[in-house]
C-alpha cells in the first residue's frame, strides 16, 4: 500500500490532518457567522448600561463564571426552575459571552428581579447572612472598590469598534452614571439586568 | 440559514460521508497479491531491528462496523435536521421536543393544582397535597430570602412568627406573594439631626419595653408624634396597609438593639419584596399563601 507516502512526509500529513478536523468546524460554526438568528440581538435586547457594563467587568474579574452559568438550555426542568429558555440573539452584545460551563450555584441569565437589591447587597457581602446553607465565597471587598468613569468611556469606545451600537451620548453619560458607584452597586446592577431585556413571548 | 450556507452545509456533509467511504474502501482493498493475508507484504515499518508489521487488510467484522456507521449517519440525516435547511422526514425539532414535553407535565400539574385552585386559603392549609406542593415550590421560589424554614434574616421577613407587616388575612397574603411589597422607610437624619434620630431612637426602645433615657425618650415622643405616628400610628401599632411594622412587640426586621435603630432611623429602609404573580400564576401563589399561613400559625 501506499500510505507509507503519507507517513514518511510530515507536510502533506499536516496538510491532510488540517483538511480532515476542519470539516467539523467548516459546516457546523461557520455559516453560524452569517445567520441572522445567532448574529442580531432577539427583540428588546439592548447593549448593556455604563454601570451595568462595569458590573458584568466585575462579574468577570471574579470569576462569577465558573461556578453560574447564564444558559438556560431548552429543557422543561430547567425552564421551570429559570424562566423561558435563552436564545443566541440574547448574547449578541457579550463580549465575551458568559454562558459558562458549570452550575456550582443556580443559573443566572434570568435572575434579574427576582430579589430585592438589598438581597443582593447582603447575599454578595455574605451568603450565609440570607441562605445559612450556601457555599458561595464572600465578596466583601465589592463595597469598597470604586468605578472608575474614565475607564467606563474607553471600554464602550472598545466596544463600539467591534460593533456595539452604543450613540454618543450613551458614551457621554457613560462616566456621570457610574460617577460615586462602587463595585458592590455595578454588580447588582447588571445582576438586576440579567434577563428582564427579552420581550415576553418571544 | 439562506440557501447558499444551506447548500454549502449540504454539500460538504455529502462530500465528507463519500470521502470515508472512498478511504475504508482504498485501504481496504488488496492491490497486488502480497497484500493479501498470508501474502507477506509488510509496511515497512521496523522496530528494534526486526519486528515487521504486516500491511493486511482490515478484519471483514470491523470494516462492516465503519459501513454501518456511514448508513446510521445516513439514515439520521434523512430522518433528522441536520443537512442545511432540510427538516428531515420525521419533523422532530428541538423546540418541539421541549413543548411536547412542557404540555405533558403542564397537564399534570393543571389535574393536580384544578381541584386545589377552588378552595380558600384556610382548607388549603389543612390539605396535605396542597402543602407538599406548597412545601416544593417555597424552596424554590422563597428560600432564598426567607429561609429554608422560613426563619427570615436580618432584613427579610421570618415567616414562622405571628408578626406579618402587610397584614395577616388571606388576601393580604396573596396580594403580598402575587404583586410585591415595597416598604418605604423614609431616611429621617437630614429631618431631625442625629441628636434629634437618638431621641427618636430612645422613645421607640421604650415602646418595645426595652430601657432607655427617659429625658431622651420624652424629647423623642414629640418627634414621633409629629413625624413617625403618620405610618406606625400614634401608639407606634403600626399599619399593615403601608407596611409599617408594630413598634411595641419584640420583633426587629432589621435588629431592635440601640445600634439598628438608629441606623433605620438616620437612613430608612425599603425592604422589598419581588412580584411573583407574573412568574407562578395565580393558583401557586394561593398555595403560598397557604403554606407561609401554615407557617406563622407555627404548625
Amino acid at each position: 500500500m501506499n500510505h507509507d507516502a503519507v507517513e514518511k512526509k510530515v507536510g502533506l500529513l499536516g496538510v491532510l490532518i488540517a483538511l480532515v478536523i476542519s470539516v467539523g468546524g467548516l459546516v457546523e460554526i461557520v455559516p453560524l457567522f452569517f445567520q441572522a438568528s445567532v448574529t442580531q440581538p432577539a427583540p428588546g435586547i439592548m447593549p448593556y448600561e455604563a454601570l451595568r457594563l462595569e458590573g458584568r467587568d466585575v462579574y468577570i474579574r471574579e470569576g462569577c463564571y465558573l461556578c453560574h452559568s447564564q444558559m438556560i438550555r431548552p429543557f422543561r426542568s430547567e425552564t421551570e426552575r429559570y424562566g423561558p429558555y435563552s436564545l443566541p440573539g440574547e448574547s449578541v452584545y457579550d463580549h465575551p459571552f458568559q454562558f459558562g460551563s458549570k452550575r456550582t450555584g443556580p443559573d443566572l441569565a434570568r435572575v434579574g428581579g427576582r430579589y430585592s437589591d438589598d438581597w443582593h447587597r447582603v447575599h454578595l457581602l455574605n451568603p450565609r447572612d440570607v441562605v445559612p446553607e450556601s457555599n458561595m465565597p464572600r465578596f466583601v471587598w465589592l463595597a469598597d472598590g470604586k468605578i472608575d468613569g474614565a475607564l467606563t468611556v474607553r471600554k464602550m469606545e472598545a466596544l463600539r469598534k467591534i460593533g456595539v451600537p452604543y450613540t454618543d451620548a450613551d458614551i457621554a453619560g457613560a462616566a456621570a452614571a457610574v460617577e460615586g458607584k462602587s463595585e458592590l452597586d455595578a454588580l447588582i446592577a447588571y445582576l438586576q439586568g440579567l434577563g428582564t431585556n427579552l420581550k415576553a413571548g418571544t | 440559514m439562506t440557501s447558499g450556507w444551506s447548500l454549502f452545509v449540504i454539500i460538504l456533509t455529502i462530500a465528507n460521508i463519500l470521502a470515508c467511504v472512498w478511504l475504508l474502501r482504498w485501504t481496504s482493498k488488496p492491490r497486488t497479491a502480497s497484500e493479501k493475508i498470508g501474502g507477506g507484504a509488510d509496511t515497512g515499518h521496523v522496530w528494534d531491528k526486526d519486528l515487521r508489521e504486516y500491511n493486511n487488510p482490515l478484519p471483514k467484522w470491523w470494516l462492516w462496523l465503519f459501513y454501518i456507521t456511514v448508513v446510521f449517519g445516513l439514515l439520521y440525516l434523512v430522518f433528522y435536521p441536520g443537512l442545511g435547511n432540510f427538516a428531515g422526514v420525521g419533523g422532530w425539532t428541538q423546540a418541539g421536543q421541549y413543548e411536547q414535553e412542557r404540555a405533558t407535565v403542564e397537564a399534570r400539574a393543571a389535574a393536580l393544582l384544578a381541584p386545589l385552585a377552588v378552595l380558600p386559603v384556610a382548607e388549603l392549609v389543612n390539605n396535605e397535597q396542597a402543602m407538599s406542593a406548597a412545601h416544593n415550590l417555597f424552596q424554590q421560589n422563597c428560600a432564598q430570602c426567607h429561609g429554608s424554614d422560613g426563619g427570615g434574616a436580618v432584613g427579610f421577613p421570618n415567616l414562622r412568627d405571628a408578626n406579618w407587616q402587610w397584614g395577616s388575612d388571606a388576601d393580604s397574603v396573596v396580594a403580598t406573594i402575587a404583586g410585591g411589597r415595597v416598604a418605604a422607610m423614609p431616611p429621617w437624619a437630614a429631618v431631625i439631626g442625629e441628636p434629634g434620630v437618638e431621641d427618636v431612637v430612645a422613645y421607640v426602645q421604650t415602646l418595645g419595653g426595652q430601657q432607655a433615657d427617659a429625658a431622651k425618650a420624652a424629647a423623642g415622643q414629640v418627634h414621633f408624634q409629629t413625624l413617625c405616628s403618620a405610618c406606625h400610628g400614634m401608639a407606634g401599632k403600626g399599619n399593615p396597609l403601608l407596611g409599617a411594622p408594630d413598634l411595641t412587640d419584640d420583633a426587629w426586621l432589621y435588629g431592635g438593639d440601640a445600634a439598628a435603630i438608629k441606623q433605620t432611623v438616620m437612613a430608612g429602609r425599603n425592604g422589598q419584596m419581588p412580584a411573583w404573580g407574573d412568574k407562578l400564576g395565580e393558583q401557586r401563589v394561593k398555595l403560598l399563601a397557604a403554606y407561609v399561613t401554615k407557617l406563622a400559625a407555627g404548625k
